[in-house]
């Protein structure tokens, strides 16, 4: 398998099998966890990413107010930080987390659908750096943010240019 | 050698709360996260199951997985602490216990993750140290490993809003 044919699969299971749904975006059917999840995709073009997670009930972290468990988010904001590394216009072969920090501002509202912008604000040649908001309705009204390193797996071709 | 079954019963009664309290967060049922205790001290175990993967390609646990991994140890850790304080003060707050009526999830304010070793298609196990629990917020670090305790696969540290006691 050529490096391009192996980054076209990491692409288009990172963009979810292109499968419309309720709720717009498409769910990432190409990464088990998002697929069980239910976490789509919506784009992720030019450096940025907008990611979604619909409210399910199997997703609860304290039963007595129905609000989602912080993990669903760490792995929203993970996942859509990642996204906006793989957007990036650069030749990626794949690439990891290496840190992430994440900021709980308000908890999310049972029954709502949880929307995440990511950026991918800077990258050198081994590592991204990017940033995320989590959110219901605006980004200027926070649930949590992100901020996130990722170590590159440029595309042997490109990493020989720099 | 009176004192072993009344001693056998607090263990059970114990094991017992700890499976109750585990089993109101739905989402450690979703990722399959079971906790063994030792003392005070829990073992948090993620069994490996496919709905887990990040990475198919290598294969690899998902990171936002191995985070909420973390994140629950240290929540649960929390949690439990309250728990066994109730336990052991015994009367209402033990009898509450009993009945399942557990105190709200501490709520996490910050965390932050390293990742140093991708997560193999295998179990994981975590554990959690409370640093310091004041009156509102605690202070947590978390380790997860999978075959060797010493290869840590991702650490965590955060700070929790502890439930009003």
């Amino acid at each position: 398998m050529t490096d391009d044919d192996e980054r076209d699969r990491l692409r288009a299971a990172m963009q979810g099998s292109g499968i419309s749904g309720p709720g717009g975006g498409a769910v990432m059917e190409g990464i088990p966890f998002c697929r069980e999840i239910g976490m789509r995709l919506h784009s992720a073009k030019d450096s940025v990413a907008l990611l979604s997670v619909p409210y399910d009930e199997r997703l609860v972290g304290d039963p007595q107010t129905g609000v989602m468990q912080g993990g669903v988010i760490t792995a929203l904001l993970d996942t859509a930080c990642g996204s906006a590394v793989m957007a990036a216009p650069a030749r990626l072969r794949s690439t990891a987390t290496l840190d992430l920090r994440i900021d709980y501002m308000r908890p999310a509202q049972p029954g709502k659908t949880v929307m995440a912008r990511a950026e991918c604000y800077r990258m050198t040649r081994t590592i991204g750096f990017a940033r995320a908001v989590a959110y219901h309705d605006a980004p200027e009204d926070p649930i949590a943010s992100a901020a996130a390193t990722f170590i590159l797996d440029r595309v042997a071709a490109e990493a020989g240019d720099d | 050698m009176t004192e072993l079954p009344s001693q056998a019963r607090a263990e059970a009664e114990r094991d017992a709360a700890l499976v109750r309290l585990a089993e109101t967060v739905a989402y450690v049922r979703l990722l399959g996260v079971r906790f063994d205790r030792m003392g005070d001290e829990l073992t948090a175990r993620l069994p490996f199951a496919p709905h887990l993967v990040g990475n198919p390609f290598l294969p690899a646990i998902h990171g936002g997985v191995t985070g909420s991994f973390l994140e629950l140890t240290g929540m649960m850790q929390l949690a439990w602490s309250v728990v066994l304080a109730d336990i052991e003060r015994g009367g209402a707050a033990a009898e509450a216990v009993a009945r399942g009526a557990f105190a709200p999830m501490p709520k996490t304010i910050d965390i932050t993750i390293d990742y140093l070793r991708s997560g193999r298609p295998r179990e994981s196990f975590a554990r959690a140290r409370i640093q310091k629990a004041g009156r509102r917020v605690a202070h947590v670090h978390v380790e997860a490993w999978q075959d060797e305790r010493a290869r840590p696969i991702a650490m965590m540290r955060g700070n929790f809003l502890l439930p009003k006691g």
